[in-house]
Parts: structure tokens; C-alpha cells; sequence
């Protein structure tokens, strides 16, 4: 229902918001109406956005990820390799559960023999935990031990919500949704869960990082984008996530009502065909078999430089994206300083089809999925256009995500990637360009767990080698350089076509800002009174 | 009469069994749910241990069957996504739909049969004009821009109403609802208002149509000579003839009020299970689908089932025994 828009409902939008917005309620609650629901308070349920992200509030991480993902120390003061294979967390100190028993290495451990386990995961964390071996020095140290180096450790561990050895480490998802276990450290506490409907937590007077405001934290998932709007404009939630693009330009000029934007660590980007001669969806002018011509790297950046991201920033994007150049935003680990966004250039794009052979271009159909980024259909519906300017006629196919994905993945001949142009996006969870470098770019490898999401089969052996050689390398300046050589060389075959990075976006009511957070979660100690 | 609930709750059965078919293979053609929830950090070695544990590596037939004989026993499976018994997710969302429904009936039928009998009694008088032409807009204004327009008026303008979301509840015998405390009931009207739009309505349209054919019968006018008061001739004689299109329709009309309360349920964010169903369509989670629309097979049976009962006591002519199917 999210794309309930109507210009009648924006003109009423636009009424509605000329009516003063309504009292709030009292300053230490906040009320945030969420655009996606958790499917579970057990924190190792499922590695999902909105699961996680009620987690972060309720539970502490050994590392925590800060508003652009940077490592801060959590239930770890301080962690650093001891040798070539072993890593040792210092824990902190005096901390208490909710439930006032102390936080120790047991609870660590506990945790990390838990996570991989529980039944009925759609999803585990195991990804982060396999591998390595823990370790309990004393009460407050604990070692991890690979069998190879492993720099990312502190970015693996940094994800994994710490549990109760008392109460959390035997208990079922069942426990914690009643809250019988639903036991941390963290800012909130737990105190009700009604699902579908709301997630009620209480300030933890005692949380090691200092009280938080909020004495009263309600999360409604609204799912609607309309009603969400209107919930804060009604005043019966405080704050809201995801703002649709189409009522940000009206929640500007309404009194009252604060936006809080940021840049997200998703990457929108173009996967292309890359490994068949014979394309599926590439054909000849008129219809006829061609050679692949996406194989060539000069089509790809003729692709590339036909597409103006300024131009899609500004029309379907209201000004919410940043032209893309690279995997993930400035600022990221391993990203390259020297890498910037493909300039609109079409004479130049038609001067490289010439060039490589095809001066009249081919026929071409693009696919998305219709509901899974900001816009995604539109996204694409204006590269088509793009494309067909430079002489690459293109078609337009989207979908739902629910069979996008497949299809994309798994839906062409012997189980590959069924399309030859795609849009989707890429989230680094891990916050650092090694994980899109993998996922993405590196030779699909199912032996050794790369390219899980390549699914343009892009392949590089150098490209591999010093992705490989990255998640050797524990010297953080090593391997800052090494993921960013790698980005380049793959930026410069055309790996993928970056388009944009997301920029989210959150509205509150006045008297309260939102510091925006580049994983797009939406954390109540995030948010602050003025 | 027996015989005759034996046979329809023996035909349903099959229909159930039809749904489930054509819902589980329907679904495994649509795509592959692993897509929907994995993790994108996972490599490929974790996926297919999500895939293997869910049970998807096996040949579909080979699932159905699967699904079949645990069926048999009750058990509908567990949700891909909450890794919970589908049917207890229904079940726990159900009170709220209910309630949502029930009230949404109740709605049509204060509103609609006094407005549809006023204007059957009175056809050609203003207000009876009005109320016509209110229920052409109630039939033809879709209900999400109903609802938007709702929230914009009664929540967001004049502040009357919560927006979204359902208020307080309290349990009545274990079950949560909300129209017992005033704060429920403020969150209950927009939604339920909502949801009756459509059915207020066409109760209008029916009872209308209804009291101005009645009207002209012989037996009204027989009424009317024999000297009865107006007010007796329309209480019984007129309503209870009207009441027979008017309860088979309702009849109907409730089952799809609480099965295709989706709409409502997504834009007032009311914790339903439309709001479950439509979720675990966009996810894939086959069992709560297959859970989900079996349930709603079996409701209409029995809805069907009181409705036909309930004919048999409003028109004496009715003999259920006799009407086979």
C-alpha cells in the first residue's frame, strides 16, 4: 500500500498540514511510528533491519556501530590482534543487565554460542560467528581465535546483540517475545510487545552509557507511507521513519514538523550480464541474436556515461540521492578518494559504441523490482529513457520483489541469473567496502563463499586476489588501501554501474531531532529533545 | 437438518483441500522465499543451510505431501518468517479483525436499514434523495482514499480521532478487545467506519428496493384497511419480508468484511490479520498463506451455514433438509 498516492491525497496533505498540528504528549515519552515491523524481540531470530534495530535499543554489542557505522566501544573497552590469529576483548566493566545481574565473560560466550543455533532461523547470524573460537581469559577478557588472520573482526562482532547467560542464553524465541528473556544492557528496557501493533520499552536508569531521555519508548509499525504522514501530523507519534519522497517537499513548509536526512550505506547500482555470449534479453535492432555486447567494457561505460544521475536526483529522487562513483559513500573504510560519479557524457557514450563495434546500438531490456528501494521502478523507467537516447533502445520490465529476486538470481537456464540488465541496491551492513566487494564483485565462488550476489558474474582474478589478500591483511591502513585498489580496478572494468546512494529521510514533531543513521536504523537514543 | 450440515461441512472439506493445493503450488511458482529473508552478507554455504532447514531443497511434491499428512494432524506448519505455527499467528491476530468487523456490521446495519427503509417509505423526498446519493458514493469511492481522507479529517484536522493503530484493550475471557475502554473505541471508529462504508451502503440500496416492493403487496394494503397502526405495518410487516435479502447479503458480505479487511487493516495500521496476510504474501511465507486462506475457506462455510439456518427461522417456507446443496 505504500504507493497509495493520489493528487487529490496530496492536495489534502497540504490542507491537512495548514491545520495546526495537534499537542503532543508528554516530553520523556517518544512515540515513533516505524515504517517496517520486527518479526521477533530475540535479538538472534532473524539478521533482519527492523529486528535489529529494535535489538540495538534493548541489547548492547561488544563493539557498537555509531551513525555512519563507525566501531565504538560497547561491552568491549578496547580489542586488538594479540597475534597473527587471536583477537583480545577487554570488557567493560560494573555493567547490569535490566534484570541487575553483572555482565561478564560468560555472558559473552554464552551469546556467541547461542546465536548460530536458534531454531527456526530465517536467517542467522552464523555468517559473523563461524570460524572462530572464544575464549574466556578471565571475567572481564576474552580471546577469539581463527585459523587464518581475520582484520574484520571487530566489524563481525559488531553486529551480534549481547544476551543473558542467566536468562537469555537458554531460552527459546518464545521467551523472549513474552519478555522472559528479553534481558540486556542496553539503553531501553523491555516491556511489552504486542505485535503487530507496538513494541513498549523503559529507559534503563542504570545504562553504563549515561540514562536516556526518553522514559517511555513506544514503536508502532505504520506501514502505509499516507499514514504514516498523517499519524505525525496528527500528533500520535512523535517521530517517523521513511518519509515517501512524494510528502517531503510538503512536510517542509509545515510548522512543526522537523526533518531529519542522511546519506545510507545502500548503494542503488546496475548489475550487467557479464558471463553469457548469447544474453537473454540483449538482442540486435529488429529483434535478431547479437553477441553479448555488455562483455565489453567500453558498452559499460558507454552505459555509464549515458546515465545522468544529477538528472535522477532531481526528478525522481526530489533531491534525496548522491550520484554514486564507487560501492559505498566518502567517508567509508576502504573506500577510494579517488573515485567520482560517472559524468553525463552521451556524444562520448555513442562515440564508445561506435568505437566497440555496435554504432547503432542493440535492443535491451532493463528490470527491477517495483518495491523494494526508494523509487526503484522510476529509477529505472528514466535509465531506459537514458539509454534509448544513446541508441540502446531499452525496455522496461519491473516486479515485485517477491518474484524479482529469484528471478534475478536463480530464474535464467541451469539455475543463473536470468536477466542482463538489472537495478538493485546493496547495503554494508558491516559498514566498510569489504563487504560489497565480496558480495558483489568478486568471482562468484561457492567453495569459498564469494560473490554470493554477483549476479552479473563479473570476474577478476586481480580483483579477487586483493579482495583475498584484504581479509588477510589485519593493518588497518594496509587494508584500507588494498579494498580501495581493488574498488578502482573493478570501477574501472565496470563491475557494476553505480547509479546513487540512498539518503533517508525522518520527520518529527518540532522540539525533537534525529540524528540520521547511515544503516537506516531507527534508534530512540538517536533522538533527542531540544 | 443435521444431514444437511453433515454434507456441506463434508463438501468445504474439499474445497479446503483444493485451496491449500492450488495456494501451496501457486506460491512455489511465484518465487523462492529464501530471496525474501536471507541476510545479503550470507554466503552462499549459509543460504543453503536456511534452505535445507526450511525444507525447501526438497522436490515440491515431496513438501506438499509433507504438508498434507501434518495437516492431517493439525498442524499447518510453521511461518517461514516468525519461525512460529502459522495458525497461531492467525489466531492470535484474529480478535482484532473480528472485532473490526463485527463492529463494521453493526454499522451497517444501525446506519443502513433505518436510512434504506426512510427512503423506501418516502422515495421522492429530499433527504431520501440524499441518502441515495450518499450510497452511490459509498459504493463507488475506494476505500484506501476513504480511509486517507478519514485520518486527514477526523485525525490530523479537527483531532478528533487517533489515526492509526489500535487503543487499549482488556481481556474478555483471554481474548483482548479493544471497544470496552474508551480509548479502544476512539481507535475503533475510523477503521470500522472504514470497513462499513461499502456495506452501509448496499443495506441501504437492498432495504430501499426491499420496502418499496413490500409496499405494494396485497397483504400491506390489507394491513393498512384492516385498520393497523403505520408503525406496526412497517415493524412487522414490511421489515420482516425486507429482512430475508438484507440477511443473506450481510451474511455474506461479513465473511468478506473480515477476510479482505486488508485494505483497511495496512492504512489504519490496526494489528489484523489482513495486515499479516498482505505481509506474508510480499514475503512469501507460504504457511501463513495456506494457514491463512483455509481459514477463511472454512468461515465462509459456516457463515453460509448460519445464514441458511437463520433463513429457515425468518421464512418458515424454507426447509433446509429438503434444498440438497
Amino acid at each position: 500500500m505504500t504507493s497509495v498516492r493520489t493528487p487529490l491525497l496530496r492536495a489534502a496533505v497540504a490542507f491537512a498540514c495548514a491545520a495546526a498540528v495537534s499537542a503532543p504528549a508528554l516530553a520523556s515519552d517518544l512515540r515513533i511510528g516505524v515504517a517496517s515491523e520486527a518479526t521477533s524481540i530475540d535479538p538472534h531470530f532473524h539478521n533482519l533491519g527492523p529486528n535489529n534495530q529494535v535489538a540495538s535499543q534493548i541489547f548492547d554489542r561488544l563493539i557498537n556501530q555509531g551513525d555512519r557505522q563507525q566501531l565504538q566501544p560497547g561491552l568491549a573497552v578496547s580489542w586488538k590482534p594479540i597475534d597473527n590469529t587471536t583477537w583480545e576483548f577487554k570488557l567493560r566493566e560494573g555493567v547490569t543487565f535490566h534484570d541487575g545481574s553483572p555482565f561478564t565473560a560468560d555472558d559473552v560466550l554464552c551469546t556467541f554460542a547461542r546465536a548460530p543455533e536458534v531454531p527456526n532461523s530465517p536467517a542467522s547470524f552464523s555468517t559473523y560467528i563461524k570460524g572462530k573460537t572464544f575464549k574466556k581469559v578471565d571475567d572481564f577478557t576474552v580471546h577469539v581465535t581463527t585459523d587464518e588472520p581475520y582484520p574484520t573482526m571487530a566489524n563481525d562482532l559488531s553486529v551480534i546483540p549481547v544476551i543473558s547467560d542467566e536468562v537469555g542464553c537458554g531460552a527459546t524465541t518464545a521467551d523472549f517475545n513474552d519478555g522472559k528473556a528479553a534481558m540486556g544492557t542496553g539503553p531501553f528496557k523491555f516491556v511489552e510487545y504486542v505485535p503487530g501493533d507496538r513494541i513498549v520499552l523503559a529507559a534503563n536508569e542504570d545504562y553504563w552509557g549515561g540514562r536516556p531521555e526518553w522514559d517511555k519508548v513506544t514503536i508502532k509499525p505504520i506501514k502505509a507511507g499516507p499514514s504514516r504522514v498523517a499519524a505525525l501530523l496528527a500528533g500520535d507519534v512523535d517521530m517517523i521513519s521513511g518519509v515517501p519522497t512524494t510528502d517531503i517537499g510538503t512536510l517542509k513548509e509545515t510548522k512543526g514538523i522537523v526533518l531529519s536526512q542522511g546519506v545510507s550505506n545502500r548503494v542503488i547500482y546496475l548489475h550487467v550480464d557479464q558471463f553469457r555470449e548469447d544474453s537473454p534479453f540483449v538482442k540486435a535492432n529488429g529483434g535478431g541474436d547479437i553477441k553479448n555486447p555488455l562483455l565489453d567494457q567500453k558498452v559499460r561505460l558507454a552505459i555509464s556515461k549515458a546515465i545522468s544521475r544529477e538528472l535522477i536526483r532531481d526528478r525522481v529522487m526530489e533531491g534525496l540521492s548522491i550520484p554514486a562513483g564507487q560501492l559505498l559513500p566518502d567517508g567509508f573504510f576502504g573506500v577510494s578518494d579517488k573515485l567520482k560519479p560517472e559524468a553525463y557524457d552521451p556524444e562520448g557514450a555513442k562515440a564508445l559504441l561506435a568505437e566497440a563495434g555496435v554504432p547503432d546500438g542493440f535492443e535491451l531490456t532493463i528490470h527491477g523490482p517495483n518495491d523494494r528501494y526508494i523509487n526503484d521502478a522510476k529509477i529505472v523507467e528514466g535509465i531506459a529513457q537514458m539509454l534509448t537516447r544513446v541508441g540502446i533502445k531499452t525496455k522496461v520490465e519491473t516486479m515485485p520483489r517477491s518474484v524479482y529476486f529469484k528471478r534475478a538470481s536463480t530464474g535464467g537456464e541451469g539455475g543463473l541469473p536470468e536477466f542482463s540488465l538489472i537495478l538493485v541496491g546493496w547495503g554494508a551492513g558491516s559498514g566498510e567496502a569489504s563487504s560489497p566487494l565480496r558480495s558483489l564483485i568478486a568471482t562468484y565462488d561457492k567453495e569459498k563463499g564469494m560473490g554470493a550476489a554477483n549476479r552479473g558474474r563479473h570476474s577478476d582474478a586481480k580483483v579477487d586476489e586483493l579482495v583475498e589478500q584484504a581479509l588477510k591483511t589485519v593493518d588497518d591502513g594496509k587494508r584500507a588501501a588494498l579494498l580501495a585498489e581493488a574498488t578502482e580496478r573493478a570501477m574501472a572494468n565496470l563491475a557494476i554501474i553505480p547509479i546513487h546512494y540512498q539518503v533517508n529521510t525522518w520527520a518529527s514533531r518540532e522540539g525533537i531531532v534525529y540524528t540520521p543513521r547511515s544503516d537506516e536504523y531507527t534508534l530512540a537514543h538517536y533522538a533527542r529533545s531540544q | 437438518m443435521s444431514v444437511f450440515i453433515l454434507r456441506r461441512l463434508m463438501q468445504s472439506a474439499l474445497v479446503m483441500v483444493a485451496m491449500a493445493a492450488i495456494v501451496f503450488f501457486g506460491m512455489h511458482l511465484v518465487g523462492d522465499p529464501v530471496d525474501m529473508f536471507v541476510s545479503p552478507d550470507m554466503d552462499q554455504a549459509d543460504i543453503e543451510q536456511v534452505v535445507r532447514a526450511l525444507g525447501l531443497d526438497r522436490p515440491i511434491l515431496e513438501q506438499f505431501w509433507a504438508f498434507v499428512t501434518s495437516a492431517l494432524q493439525g498442524d499447518l506448519g510453521q511461518s517461514f518468517v516468525f519461525g512460529q505455527p502459522a495458525l497461531g499467528l492467525i489466531l492470535e491476530r484474529m480478535p482484532a479483525t473480528l472485532e473490526l468487523a463485527f463492529i463494521a456490521l453493526l454499522m451497517a446495519i444501525v446506519f443502513g436499514i433505518p436510512l434504506g427503509l426512510y427512503a423506501g417509505l418516502k422515495p421522492d423526498s429530499p433527504v431520501s434523495r440524499t441518502i441515495m446519493a450518499g450510497s452511490i458514493l459509498g459504493f463507488s469511492l475506494p476505500t484506501f482514499w476513504v480511509g486517507i481522507m478519514l485520518i486527514m479529517v477526523f485525525a490530523v484536522m479537527l483531532g478528533w480521532l487517533p489515526s492509526t493503530g489500535r487503543g487499549e484493550t482488556v481481556d474478555v475471557l483471554g481474548v483482548p478487545v479493544s471497544f470496552l475502554t474508551l480509548d479502544g473505541l476512539r481507535h475503533l471508529i475510523l477503521p470500522a467506519f472504514n470497513l462499513a462504508l461499502l456495506k452501509i451502503s448496499l443495506v441501504i440500496r437492498l432495504t430501499r428496493a426491499g420496502t418499496r416492493e413490500v409496499m405494494l403487496q396485497d397483504y400491506i394494503k390489507f394491513a393498512r384497511a384492516k385498520g393497523l397502526g403505520r408503525g406496526r405495518i412497517v415493524g412487522v410487516h414490511v421489515m420482516k419480508n425486507i429482512l430475508i435479502p438484507v440477511v443473506t447479503v450481510l451474511g455474506l458480505e461479513f465473511g468478506s468484511l473480515i477476510a479482505f479487511s486488508v485494505v483497511t487493516e495496512t492504512i489504519f495500521a490496526w494489528p489484523g490479520m489482513g495486515k499479516l496476510l498482505i505481509e506474508s504474501i510480499q514475503q512469501l511465507d507460504r504457511p501463513v498463506i495456506v494457514a491463512y486462506l483455509m481459514m477463511i475457506v472454512f468461515l465462509f462455510v459456516v457463515i453460509n451455514l448460519v445464514v441458511d439456518v437463520l433463513y429457515s427461522i425468518l421464512d418458515p417456507r424454507v426447509r433446509l433438509g429438503d434444498r440438497g446443496a
